[in-house]
């Protein structure tokens, strides 16, 4: 059915939890009472990136991008957008860049400095429809592998791009590819490993929930190289929207014959069963996840013998990250050579990063590598909101390091990041400020990796506690005159010690803001915090010469620590009493509360 | 069987193929310090107390398998370092007091403190509050002592094949469990074989009715009975 306007809403986790089926149903109710019925049709699209100005909406063919629509708003923009042919200005993602419509996308730097391969269908077609994902050339690359390529010539395809895996390690896809497809045994598997745990990092649940067939697709591309006829999803529990997409593509695939038994009469099988994983972090570590898809306890072993050689089930087993997987039939479709054309000699292609933190557009957003981080934060991300300064950018997740701002201009790659101290990691990159204690944000992190320990192997089990215990008595004012050397000594035997990943990277943020950030850590001695946040550190006062005695702040204390008279100022602050919460400071019209060293 | 030659230490070894590093150490009369590792059960290199430098790269001799031509190096300053480390943690990790323990003497623990010089412990000791579960008529775990070495799971699952004993929780919370949970003298599947006890490397899984230091313990019977099974 040709309309005269596609109306692409963002169904995306986040837009959803924003209330972008209530901006749908308002939308559809309008339409349907204007009788626009059949010339304005409704899309239910995947993630579109810009995740703080949710929902957002796009409006084919003017490219009209409309942020923060409310149901109320649904009414204007039928009548006067979609009736009367006038955009409603207000709701339209303006910048200075792009003040008015006219392709938005082309022209905010948000979109235009993107270059979307692996999520260019997310934000585009309604994932739960494999027709559009068809007619975006969805499936050709499996019918191309399997009408005129060899397994071999499929692996060795991939290994020309220079495709790395995009789950944090980098290693080289096509070489994987081939040692699983060299493996002896008649029984091999595929497994996609969607078990995306580190905190704020959301890019594999964005391209399962908006373009879950290109997935698929590319499982089944590496099944016939590889020789695998059976595949498995492993999916963390906490993703349901990505299941229940997952699940749909499965059942449309199956039904179209584009996976099953003799895909495309070709005689190739190929089936996938998703498995949902119950939350633990570690379970993200291929061997780890192996012995979870297997039924046992999410623990790792060692590795060699490698999941290529001795996997699931014993079997050879290729494990691929999902953002890898999607990647795939870009370039089967496109070649080897044009994927080498985007990124750098020795990371290729783009990558998908989840921007958080103190960025004003956070989100999610794909560039090809090479990128700066100065690009990506400040171009793409718009800077720091409130205009204040960048501090650091922590990549890589809880396995991180964090980087200053002299490394801005530090071209993302796997081995510049991981010169830098921090890695690559699948794509997690929170933004800080002055604001941001880095002492704080080491024990926060090292709070995540303690709990997450498996507790199978000493360093990690024991050493990353000890490492916490010690940050958790600086940022209270008790650390002692060795401690940095003990954090130091211990981060190094942690990371060559450990079994796994998780251990192997988890002393990353205190090593890395420790090689940065290390008077920091001195000043915390002494009983200083700069960056105002750990509470132990720090006191509130009033300003006599600025308070007005309003008694805001004394109604709003919550311990009744502010004593004072209506319209008599000053008021002041029991420094007992007081658990520096802050609120006075946030309700304080004037400004009249200061945080002062507790000493 | 067929040999195979690699470099430990600079030295040139020889070694049947297929054998672990560890076995070629050990075949030529030379010691790395292991803890979770024992013979006749199969290795899962949890403790890190093996660890070696392969080839310059880390990992464990005990789940390493030997290559023509490996250049193998134990003793070296960092490795000794990373070893004192792991074995402090240990001690740190919960309570382990041997003057009045009942393995004291006897406990593979404290002979690893003596063998590597551990004359302190450098981190934050945890003192965890943990329990001790005397309802098996026989035998006593007490999780202060235990290291989660894992060979009573190893044993109770691959040798006596009841799988009486499992793994629950993470991180600093992980303990050893009999039957899913329940306490010892409740757990149906145990045969009250005592591998289990026989196994333990310190004074967590003892009998009852053993003083101070009385605990003597026999690991080795574990080869011994798979070298057994295997003659047929």
């Amino acid at each position: 059915m040709r309309t005269r306007l596609d109306v692409l809403i963002c169904a995306g986790a986040a837009c959803l939890s924003a209330h972008s089926a209530a901006v749908r149903d308002a939308l559809a109710r309008e339409i349907e009472a204007h009788g626009l019925s059949d010339e304005v049709r409704i899309v239910e699209t995947g993630c579109m990136g810009p995740c703080e100005l949710g929902p957002v909406m796009l409006v084919y063919p003017d490219g009209a991008f409309y942020i923060h629509v409310t149901p109320e708003d649904a009414a204007e923009i039928v009548e006067e957008h979609f009736l009367k042919g006038r955009p409603v200005e207000r709701l339209l993602w303006t910048t200075p860049e792009a003040r008015r419509i006219a392709e938005q996308r082309k022209q905010v730097p948000f979109f235009a400095k993107q270059r979307k391969v692996v999520l260019k269908n997310c934000g585009l077609i309604d994932p739960e429809n494999i027709e559009e994902y068809i007619a975006t050339d969805g499936y050709a690359a499996l019918g191309k592998v399997l009408t005129e390529m060899t397994p071999t010539a499929v692996a060795e395809t991939i290994a020309a791009s220079g495709l790395r895996g995009r789950g944090g390690a980098g290693f080289p896809t096509g070489k994987k590819w081939g040692f699983v497809a060299g493996a002896p045994g008649p029984e091999k598997y595929v497994v996609c490993n969607a078990d995306e745990g580190d905190p704020g990092a959301f890019m594999d649940r964005a391209l399962l929930e908006g373009d879950p067939h290109a997935v698929l697709e590319g499982m089944a591309i590496a099944a016939y190289a590889v020789g695998a006829n059976h595949g498995y999803i492993y999916v963390r529990a906490e993703y349901p929207l990505a299941i229940n997409r997952v699940e749909a593509a499965l059942a449309a695939a199956h039904r179209m014959g584009l996976l099953g038994n003799n895909i495309m009469e070709t005689g190739f099988s190929f089936d996938i069963e998703v498995r949902m994983g119950a939350g633990a972090f570690v379970c993200g570590e291929e061997t780890a996840l192996i012995a979870s898809l297997e039924g046992h306890r999410g623990q790792p072993r060692p590795r060699p013998p490698y999941p290529a050689v001795e996997g699931l089930f014993g079997k050879p087993t290729l494990i691929n990250n999902v953002e890898t997987f999607g990647n795939v039939r870009h370039i089967i479709l496109n070649g080897a050579d044009w994927f080498r054309s985007i990124g750098t000699e020795s990371s290729p292609g783009t990558k998908v990063f989840a921007l958080s933190g103190k960025v004003v557009n956070t989100g999610l957003v794909e560039v090809p590598m090479g990128t700066t981080l100065r690009e990506l934060i400040f171009e793409i991300g718009g800077g720091i909101p409130d205009g204040k300064e960048f501090k650091a950018v922590q990549t890589g997740g809880p396995s991180g390091g964090c980087i200053p701002a002299e490394y801005l201009d530090t071209p993302i790659d796997y081995e510049s990041l991981q010169e830098l101290g921090s890695i690559m990691g699948s794509g997690g990159m929170i933004v800080m400020d002055a604001d941001n204690c880095m002492v704080n944000l080491a024990r926060f992190f090292l709070e995540f990796t303690a709990n997450e320990s498996c507790g199978k192997c000493i360093p990690c089990r024991v050493g990353l506690p000890a490492m916490l215990e010690i940050l958790q008595r600086i940022t209270r004012g008790d650390g002692r005159a060795d401690d940095i050397d003990k954090l130091e000594r211990l981060g190094k035997t942690i990371k060559t010690a450990s079994l796994c990943g998780l251990g192997q990277t988890a002393p990353n943020p205190v090593l890395s803001t420790l090689r940065y950030f290390r008077d920091e850590y001195e000043e915390h001695l002494v009983g200083r915090c700069r960056a105002k946040e750990c509470t132990a550190l720090i006191r509130y006062w009033i300003d006599p010469e600025a308070c007005r005695g309003c008694d805001q702040c004394r109604r709003a204390c919550p311990v009744g620590a502010i004593a004072g008279t209506p319209g008599n100022p000053p008021y002041a602050i029991d420094a007992e009493a007081c658990v520096r919460c802050g609120t006075c400071r946030e309700v304080c019209p004037f400004g009249a509360v200061e945080i002062l060293d507790r000493r | 069987m067929e040999q195979v030659v690699i470099q430990i230490d600079g030295n040139e070894v020889r070694t049947a193929r297929g054998n672990t590093v560890l076995e070629a150490a050990r075949d030529n009369g030379i010691r790395i310090p292991t803890l979770c590792h024992l013979d006749g059960l199969p290795d899962i290199g949890a403790c890190r107390l093996c660890m070696v430098e392969i080839d310059g790269r880390f990992g464990t001799a005990c789940t390493t398998r030997v290559r023509d031509g490996m250049k193998v190096r134990i003793n070296t300053d960092e490795l000794h370092e990373m070893r004192r480390t792991v074995l402090e943690l240990l001690f740190a990790e919960r309570n382990h007091v041997c003057s009045f323990c009942v393995s004291n003497g006897h406990c593979e623990l404290q002979d690893l403190a003596c063998e590597l010089g551990m004359d302190s412990v450098r981190v934050p000791y945890r003192y965890p509050t943990l329990s001790l579960d005397a309802t098996h008529p026989r035998f006593i775990i007490d999780h202060n002592r235990c290291v989660m070495c894992a060979r009573c799971v190893r044993v109770c699952a691959e040798v006596e094949g009841a799988h009486t004993w499992g793994i629950a929780f993470r991180g600093t919370q992980v303990r050893v469990i009999t039957d899913l949970g329940v306490d010892w003298g409740n757990a149906e599947t145990c045969t009250s074989c005592g591998k289990c006890v026989q196994v333990c490397p310190t004074g967590a899984i003892v009998l009852k009715g053993q003083a101070t230091a009385e605990m003597e313990k026999h690991p080795e019977l574990v080869a011994e009975l798979e070298e057994r099974r295997r003659a047929g």
